[in-house]
């Protein structure tokens, strides 16, 4: 539903957007994810119309943006960043004067309008001015507004920003109850969030595409990645340490001590084997030995640590290549 | 048209849900009224027309009118609804169109309010109404042009202020380009065919040819094609940033 192919954008000798390209399916929900200015608003920007592409190709529901911008825009609900809204009007009359703009009128508006404050919860504030509405009811407002005409493409721009974390729930609740029916590309710079709500994460750097999958097969490129994680209590000693690293397939192992624990990372040699032989190895030297154990799991990895070692837009490092996807 | 509609609804409700139009408005007549019966000497002229009234709009529309189109465009970019409206399925001039003639409206509106000098000037003697009536229609396509330039000159910035103040200096400009003051800058070196191009942009010379009560189909298109070419403008920066 959503073809980005090669799209570009220069602000003059600057590029925010190198060449981008990717496809959202129905059904998909797209994790857009880069340090802050990666190219993942900008990009947003020219998918919506509100800047004009350099170069490249976005196609929303077969409508070309620059082309066919109105027929475009018409498919798409839009939450820009920082979710603005014109601040003097209550968010009843702001949701009215979308529901006109998209040609929703009569009892369908207002259908519309109850669906849309329903699943924001904004019932409470309706007629307040929106701007003196607290940070989490004005990206409500934004919500509100993107999702009113049920459209079949959603884009928005850090959704659960400046949320507090029952709110981003319920924002994650509603995002995964439409994603059956819509193609849905979210960015964000929260990393769980990816985990709890995309099919798919796509990270940018410098704005290029780095890397492209499902949460799992990201996190699979972690170096914790199937690595065993083993928490103590207590007093450690060396020979501890030394008969852990002893324990068959092995590479090498990172010592954490935090409070009156210790916990041991234990990598393998291989990061593709399945780390279930590796914790039942641990979990059996631990009873030998009677070890007080506090914790014992195998690592998915972490996704923040794949993050990192993939962007570096916000430091002044530039090694000119890279391990893109 | 739905969306054109949409827009200039929203932004003629917007002047009435904050204090901005009631206070427009106050300072609008108080200062029409101030300038007309002690400025002009209403009275002491003896004359039972509005000729003096009608006088003073240009000069009180350079600050007043400016006042109303700085915070079309610019209010939107500061804020970033601009993101939201451009990101709307709403065609570019019908948001252009819908912004203009909510002001437009509003001002027209503001210069509805001042009947009761009219009515003064009936009771006092028996004056000709259709000169008046031209008067006002004059003063209201003046207004438009004031406005459709205050409006294309806010969308090149996000700040209210430099919309404002660049403003006044062209609308001044368009004012007294018949005047000596901007006449004889070109006077000496320019061929007189140019000094009367320049004179012809004039609103004063357009404005006053109206408030005579001659209706000329020529001032009317003056006006007419000053708003549409300065919209226009407006349209194409709007567009222009678009492409960063």
């Amino acid at each position: 539903m959503i073809v980005i192919d090669g799209l570009t954008k220069h602000f003059g000798p600057f590029t925010a957007v190198d060449r981008i390209g990717f496809t959202v399916e129905k059904g998909e929900v797209l994790g857009f994810l880069g340090p802050n200015g990666a190219g993942k608003s900008t990009t947003m920007k020219m998918i919506t119309g509100f800047l004009a592409p350099s170069a490249g190709s976005a196609r929303v529901c077969g409508h070309d943006i620059v082309t066919d911008t109105l027929a475009a825009q018409r498919t798409i609900g839009y939450l820009p960043e920082g979710a603005p809204a014109y601040g003097d009007m209550t968010p009843r009359g702001f949701l009215r004067f979308i529901a006109r703009v998209r040609r929703l009128s009569g009892t369908d508006a207002e259908k519309a309008i109850d669906r849309a404050v329903e699943a924001t919860e904004l019932g409470g504030v309706l007629e307040q001015p929106i701007d003196t509405l607290s940070k989490g009811f004005r990206r409500r407002v934004g919500l509100a507004q993107s999702i009113l005409h049920d459209p079949p493409v959603l884009i928005m721009d850090e959704p659960t920003d400046g949320l507090d974390p029952n709110q981003k729930f319920e924002v994650r609740k509603l995002i995964a109850r439409m994603s059956a029916e819509k193609a849905i590309v979210i960015s964000t710079h929260i990393l769980e969030e990816v985990d709890a709500i995309c099919t798919r994460a796509l990270i940018i750097d410098r704005g290029r595409v780095v890397a492209d999958g499902t949460p799992a097969a990201l996190m699979a490129r972690s170096r914790y990645h199937n690595a065993v994680s083993l928490t103590l209590s207590g007093q450690t000693t060396v020979q501890m340490a030394e008969k852990l690293k002893a324990l068959n397939g092995i590479a090498s192992m990172e010592i954490v001590p935090r409070g009156a624990e210790t916990t041991f990372t234990l990598f393998p040699v291989s990061a593709r084997e399945s780390d279930v032989l590796l914790v039942d190895a641990v979990a059996r030297l631990a009873r030998d030995e009677n070890w007080p154990v506090r914790a014992l799991y195998g690592e998915p990895g972490r996704l923040d640590e794949v993050f990192r070692s993939l962007t570096r837009s916000d430091t002044t490092v530039t090694d000119g290549k890279k391990d893109a996807a | 048209m739905n969306e054109l509609l949409a827009v200039f609804h929203r932004e003629l409700g917007g002047y009435f849900a904050t204090p901005l139009a009631f206070i427009f408005i106050v300072i609008f007549l108080f200062t029409m009224g101030a300038f007309t019966f002690y400025l002009g000497g209403y009275y002491e002229s003896g004359q039972a027309d509005l000729a003096i009234f009608f006088n003073f709009h240009p000069w009180l529309y350079l600050f007043l009118i400016p006042a109303i189109s700085m915070r079309l465009w610019a209010e939107e970019r500061r804020t970033g609804s601009i993101e939201l409206l451009l990101s709307l399925p709403v065609p570019l001039w019908a948001a252009v169109l819908g912004k203009f003639l909510a002001a437009w409206v509003f001002s027209g509106l503001a210069l509805a309010l001042t009947f009761p000098i009219w009515l003064t000037v009936n009771y006092l003697g028996d004056p000709d109404n259709g000169v008046i009536l031209a008067g006002y229609l004059g003063s209201f396509l003046m207004a438009g042009g004031y406005l459709a330039i205050g409006s294309c000159l806010s969308a090149v910035t996000r700040n209210q202020v430099i919309a404002f103040v660049v403003s006044v200096a062209v609308c001044f400009l368009f004012t007294v380009s018949g005047l000596p003051i901007v006449i004889d800058f070109f006077s000496g070196w320019a061929p007189q065919q140019i000094l009367n191009t320049i004179a012809s942009f004039s609103f004063l010379t357009h404005f006053n040819a109206i408030t005579r009560g001659v209706i000329d189909l020529r001032d009317i298109v003056y006006f007419t094609t000053l708003i549409g070419a300065w919209l226009i403008a407006c349209g194409i920066v709007v567009d222009m940033k678009k492409a960063g």
